[in-house]
């Protein structure tokens, strides 16, 4: 028996600008604690949309979305940016670190915010996700000295601080080539095969998908294949 | 509660952004240096300028004015009564100066808390002799110690002691203007008419300067034996009775009731010298107004460049929010980095205002009519450097509060997709 970590039912989200449109169209799916699910679809077909939505940054959608059997409606701005503090990693296709912190600072920044450690302990912690990427050595770098695959690894780093109940990814190869998405696809295998750290990743890189245990295909704002 | 987190996050933000918040904290610091020295030298000014009149002005002044009866004769014939009046016969005449019953006035005076002293004058117009001309002056009697205690009289008599006129036989102190006029130095002698032409000779013991060149021109003092001599009258003749109290404010209230109580004519030092009071408030206001709109420039300032920040910062605005920091926090951020500007500024500013103030305190001011002022006055009241900072303060914090607020309301999801 598999717990369900992420649920969608029925989520549809239209755009009014400047005619209204279906972007996304019923999306019901769920995601069981240490799957690896990509999604693809043409360019277009509204993956990213979908993941702001199921990342709770966007809370203009009607349908039903469970985190942790949790239900994200009704809840404050406040309480959002607390499940995605504790709940949920994000990494982007552009790195997206803060350029005015070291390396590790960036890592340790959403652990600080979480509490739940003392900051030592958050420190430690985050060098030892730091090591586990091969990314200890660069830890007391400026953020914007480092090269395209080690701020993604940094990003990385940082979606795993607080241990979450899943990391979501938007294309984050999209921006390196082949030799490091390889390592980061190598390194999120490791996630789930050693860590059973549950994943969803959109994709463009069919190669990448086809490596990941399940694939889910949308067309249109439809899913046509899980 | 604001954290040490979003007080570290804050502080990488100014720092990577040294230049402007550098800038913008000159901005504080420049208006603030303004703010404490402009009111400290005005206020210096207003301090000088109110003891030169006020120190030596009676707070309630009783005396007896020379005036018509109140009531016209016409005015009691009952025939009369509810017409209009064209006779104005009965002419102010038969009355005295000198304040009657004296002695119980300030027996009652003195016994009253309020007070904090009285000073009996004479004042007696008088014509002094120069060769064939006569200039018209006023020989003020005096009790010395009371005048020396009350109303600072050693302060303004520059040359001479003045304590001599009291233990000199017939001797007086001469404004130097006067002095000046009648060509005489101190043992001189100066010859002196009254209203019935009656002659005396007085010698000469000091000079008096007031800073007032107009009344150094007609002014001279005696004591109060000599000048009822000179006027030929007995020894309780007293024209003024001038009232010093402990609380300044309660002169009008109090004046009133003198008058009424003692029958005789009073003022208020508040009547007497209301374009002075006036003149003391608009210099305030006027610096007050001037410290103010610094700051505001100041405050735009500080908006300006948090909004650039907030602008250039989008990204990473966007990024605190994806990982969990709520609008909330990010609006801390802002805010501790405004009112850092502000409180960093703000310091500066005061301990530069008074260095300022301090210089401005050292240069020589030398004036033949301000006899007891070596440099610019300044005034170093603590209240300056208090409404101040807590002004930078607030300019500072409403400052933020906007950019602050945009900064909180930053969509990540528009700012991620657009990228
Ligand atoms: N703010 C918006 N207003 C109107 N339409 C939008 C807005 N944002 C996205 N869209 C539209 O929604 C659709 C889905 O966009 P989305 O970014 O989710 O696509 P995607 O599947 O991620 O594409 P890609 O693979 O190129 O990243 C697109 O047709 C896009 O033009
Ligand atoms: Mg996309």
């Amino acid at each position: 028996m598999q717990s369900i970590i992420l649920q969608a039912k029925a989520i549809h989200k239209q755009f009014h600008d400047p005619v209204t449109v279906d972007v996304l169209k019923n999306i019901t799916f769920s995601i069981n604690a240490g799957e690896f699910v990509s999604v693809i679809g043409k360019s277009g077909c509204g993956k990213s949309t979908l993941l702001y939505i199921l990342s709770t940054m966007d809370t203009d959608y009607s349908g039903e979305l469970l985190i942790d059997s949790q239900p994200m409606r009704n809840k404050t701005e406040a309480e959002l940016a607390h499940v995605r503090n504790a709940k949920i990693g994000f990494v982007f296709q552009f790195h997206y670190l803060l350029y005015e912190f070291s390396a590790l600072k960036n890592v340790m920044l959403p652990g600080l915010k979480l509490g739940q450690y003392s900051e030592k302990e958050v420190e430690h912690r985050a060098i030892e996700r730091m090591k586990k990427l091969g990314i200890d050595k660069l830890a007391f770098k400026q953020a914007n000295q480092l090269s395209g695959g080690e701020k993604q690894r940094v990003a990385i780093a940082r979606a795993m601080i607080n241990d979450p109940a899943i990391i979501m990814g938007d294309e984050p190869t999209g921006n390196l080539d082949k030799r490091n998405s390889e390592m980061v696809f190598d390194i999120f295998k490791q996630l789930t095969t050693e860590f059973k750290q549950t994943m969803l990743v959109v994709t463009h890189d069919v190669e990448f998908a086809q490596k990941s245990k399940r694939i889910i295909e949308m067309e249109d704002g439809r899913i046509i294949r899980q | 509660m604001i954290s040490r987190l979003i007080v570290s996050i804050a502080r990488s933000l100014l720092l990577a952004r040294l230049r402007q918040t550098m800038v913008a904290a000159v901005g504080v610091t420049f208006s603030i240096m303004m703010f404490v020295t402009l009111l400290g030298f005005m206020n210096g000014l207003n301090d000088m300028l109110d003891g030169l009149i006020l120190n030596r002005t009676a707070h309630i002044r009783l005396f007896n004015d020379i005036k018509p009866k109140e009531k016209q004769a016409i005015e009691k014939a009952k025939d009369y009564k509810n017409r209009s009046h064209f006779i104005h016969s009965v002419k102010s005449s038969g009355s005295r100066r000198e304040i009657y019953n004296v002695g119980a006035i300030t027996k009652a005076i003195s016994r009253d808390p309020r007070v904090l002293g009285y000073a009996p004058k004479i004042n007696a117009p008088v014509f002094f002799n120069d060769g064939n001309i006569e200039i018209t002056g006023v020989i003020n009697g005096i009790d010395v110690e009371a005048e020396a205690r009350l109303f600072f009289f050693k302060d303004y008599v520059t040359k001479g002691n003045p304590m001599d006129v009291k233990t000199v036989a017939n001797s007086i102190i001469l404004g130097k203007a006067l002095a000046d006029k009648l060509l005489v130095d101190i043992g001189d002698r100066v010859y002196v008419n009254n209203s019935q032409g009656e002659r005396f000779s007085l010698k000469v013991v000091g000079f008096f300067e007031s800073g007032l060149m107009e009344l150094d021109k007609v002014n001279s003092y005696a004591s109060l034996a000599t000048t009822q001599k000179i006027v030929g009258k007995s020894n309780n003749y007293i024209t003024d009775l001038q009232i010093k109290l402990k609380d300044l404010n309660l002169a009008p209230a109090m004046a009133k009731d003198y008058s009424k109580l003692f029958e005789c004519d009073s003022e208020d030092i508040q009547t007497a010298n209301a374009q002075f009071e006036t003149g003391s408030n608009v210099r305030s206001i006027i610096s007050y107004a001037v410290g103010i709109t610094l700051l505001i420039v100041a405050g735009f300032g500080i908006y300006n460049i948090l909004n650039m920040m907030i602008f250039e910062k989008m990204e990473s605005i966007a990024i605190l929010k994806a990982t969990g920091f709520s609008g909330k926090d990010v609006r801390k951020v802002f805010m501790v980095i405004a009112v850092s500007i502000g409180l960093i500024g703000g310091l500066a500013g005061e301990v530069m205002g008074f260095l300022l103030s301090n210089l401005i305190d050292n240069i020589p001011f030398n004036t033949p009519a301000l006899p007891t002022i070596k440099t610019f006055p300044v005034n170093y009241s603590p209240k300056y450097y208090i409404i101040s900072f807590v002004f930078a303060l607030l300019t500072t914090y409403f400052a933020g509060y906007f950019p602050a607020r945009k900064a909180s309301r930053v969509d990540p999801v528009v700012i991620i997709r657009g990228k």
